[in-house]
Parts: structure tokens; C-alpha cells; sequence
């Protein structure tokens, strides 16, 4: 029902419907987001007034046009209804319409997926990272991201300067392999 | 007074020993909990585990007044220099237990998040496994740390 009045109420801009054991989902523009979510909290029918959750998806293992997906996730605490809103984003041009307006707990969420996923929300009054810190270069959660690459903020041991404390620690021979980082682990201490 | 070598006569082996003993019975602990250990640490310190039987019951909450700083959780690169510098902050002598598996090693986390072990910024005396550890492997750990303090040289 629910799914029905959002498709007559937008035909062209709806593009797709669906729904899973009870779960709605729609796939909206891009373009007309904002104004579809205004309509669907501030309408008495559908009145989503809580958005429970908003999040990213890369598809890039998948090939997918576009690559990303933007989620939220809409419940009415009074109608008691759900629905999960889908927009789809292009890795060219990787930003959305903030819903900060709408609703203010979208500020935090956006940030997040800024951070994570280095999409970008137009009109968004602080867009800046929020989990990671400002040294940190590149969205750690885009597929793409390599898996071992290490960014820390500080000098620290190496596998070798810790191999040759343990070895140290409990008297044995320092392995040969070690002596270089053991010549420079003893001047320091 | 400067430190003596152990094997330097009666009076000051004796005083070194005692000085151990007197150590390892009064442990002022910071606890720097950061996550899911931060439960197992509470049980430990608590009446059911009582860690106060061992001398280590009283928390402080500012390094300056600690000597036994216990890394509890997951430690965050983001979070790195902020242990370090709470390292820095207490006084000698200090201890460091690396609670959990997360505090070790880094545990199951392998990834641009996480620090894989607070031994690569600090030094650590005493690495208590488990992921979470039960709280008699805590006491364990502890008990292995005083035996540390006792037979250490004694900075006086
Ligand atoms: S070792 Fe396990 S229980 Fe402890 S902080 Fe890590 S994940 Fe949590």
C-alpha cells in the first residue's frame, strides 16, 4: 500500500519497487531525493518521522552502474510502518543531498559514510570525517581500499625490534637475522 | 639513592627484597579500558574476584598517581598517541598488563583501524591472553606481574 501511494505519488521518479517478507524497499532519482523524503515524513499517510539508519554500499566487485548505493532506513512511530529507501551513486560524481534539514540525526550518519565512503552530502553544514582521523588519506570501507595498508599516526616497533625484545626478554640468542635493529635497540636504551 | 646491583651484600639485597614485596602488594592500577574486556576487568576487580586481595584494588584515575597501567581493549590508531601519552604521564616505576588478546597482539583485528598490539608504542611486562581472559586468568596475570616486581632490581 505503502509502495503504491509513493509510486503514484512520483511516477517518474520512483524506478523501482519491491518487497521482501514484509520489507519495502524503493529505488528513487537522485535528483528528486530530498524532495521525496520531505514529502514522506512531512505527508500524514506515511509520516516517517524517525530515520532509523543511513548508510553506504560499494557494489564494485559486482560491476555494478552505479557503483554505490546510498540506504535509509524510514520507520513512523505513529503509523508504525517501515521503509527502506535505495538511490544509487555514480563513482564520478559521488554526492548526494544532505537530509540534515529533515532530519538532524542524518548529520552524524553523513559524516560517517563521508568518512567511510568518501560520498559527499550537498548542503551538509560540517562535512568533515568523524570515526578516522584528519591525517588519514582515503575511505577505508570503498572495495578498493587495500586490506593491509596501515596509516598510523605515530612511530611504532617493527615484527623485527619486537622478535628481538622477546628473544631478550627470556635470554636467548638474539637470532641472526635481528642483530641490525638489536645494534639500534640497544643504543637507545 | 642509586640503584645497587642484587648481588651486593645482606643489607642491600634485603632491602631490595623488601622493597619488592612492599611494591607488589600496593598496585595502583589505571585501568585504560577501551572495549568488550573493559566487562572482564570489572568482574575481576569486583567482590566475586575481589582483586583487592592481592593489593591491587584501588584504581586511580589520573596516571600521575599509578604505577600499574593496565591496557584493557582495543587499541585504535586514532587512540595510539593518547596511550602513549598516558604512558609518559605516570611516574616510575610503572608496569604495563596488556589485558586481552586486542591489547597483545591486535587479536582477530587486521585492519587500517586497528594498533596491532600496545607493545609496538609501549613497553609491556605482562600479557594476559583471551579474548575475553576469565578473570582468575587476570589474577594469574597479576600474580605473575608481582612475582615480576619482587625479583626485579629495585630503582630506589
Ligand atoms: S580481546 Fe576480545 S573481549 Fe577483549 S577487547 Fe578484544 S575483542 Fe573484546
Amino acid at each position: 500500500m505503502i509502495l503504491e501511494a509513493v509510486k503514484a505519488k512520483f511516477p517518474d521518479e520512483v524506478l523501482e519497487t519491491s518487497e521482501f517478507r514484509g520489507d519495502l524497499t524503493i529505488v528513487v532519482r537522485k535528483e528528486s531525493l530530498a524532495q521525496i523524503m520531505k514529502h514522506l515524513k512531512e505527508e500524514a499517510a506515511f509520516d516517517f518521522n524517525l530515520l532509523m539508519d543511513l548508510t553506504a554500499v560499494d557494489y564494485l566487485s559486482m560491476e555494478r552502474k552505479p557503483r554505490f548505493d546510498m540506504v535509509y532506513h524510514l520507520y513512523s512511530l505513529r503509523n508504525k510502518h517501515r521503509l527502506r529507501v535505495k538511490v544509487g551513486v555514480h563513482e564520478k560524481e559521488p554526492e548526494v543531498d544532505s537530509l540534515v534539514v529533515l532530519w538532524p540525526i542524518a548529520n552524524w550518519f553523513e559524516r560517517e559514510v563521508w568518512d567511510m565512503f568518501g560520498i559527499r552530502f550537498k548542503g551538509h553544514p560540517h562535512l568533515k570525517r568523524i570515526l578516522l582521523y584528519e591525517e588519514f588519506e582515503g575511505h577505508p570501507l570503498r572495495k578498493d581500499y587495500p586490506v593491509n595498508r596501515r596509516q598510523p599516526l605515530m612511530k611504532q616497533k617493527s615484527d623485527h625490534e619486537l622478535e628481538f625484545i622477546e628473544a631478550r626478554e627470556y635470554g636467548q640468542a638474539v637470532p641472526e637475522l635481528l642483530r641490525g635493529s638489536a645494534n639500534q635497540e640497544e643504543k637507545k636504551i | 639513592m642509586k640503584a645497587q646491583p642484587i648481588d651486593a651484600g645482606f643489607f642491600s639485597t634485603k632491602l631490595n627484597d623488601m622493597v619488592g614485596w612492599a611494591r607488589k602488594y600496593s598496585l595502583f592500577q589505571y585501568p585504560f579500558v577501551t572495549a568488550c574486556c573493559g566487562m572482564e576487568y570489572m568482574a575481576a576487580a569486583c567482590s566475586h574476584y575481589d582483586i583487592d586481595r592481592f593489593g591491587a584494588g584501588l584504581p586511580r584515575f589520573s596516571p600521575r598517581q599509578a604505577d600499574l597501567l593496565m591496557v584493557v581493549g582495543t587499541v585504535s590508531q586514532k587512540l595510539a598517541p593518547v596511550l602513549k601519552k598516558v604512558y609518559d604521564q605516570m611516574c616510575d616505576p610503572k608496569w604495563v598488563v596488556a589485558f586481552g588478546v586486542c591489547a597483545s597482539t591486535g587479536g582477530f583485528y587486521d585492519n587500517y583501524a586497528t594498533l596491532m598490539g600496545i607493545d609496538r608504542i609501549i613497553p609491556v611486562d605482562v600479557y594476559i591472553p583471551g579474548c575475553p581472559p576469565r578473570p582468575e586468568n587476570v589474577l594469574d596475570g597479576l600474580l605473575k606481574l608481582q612475582a615480576r616486581i619482587q625479583n626485579q632490581k629495585q630503582l630506589l
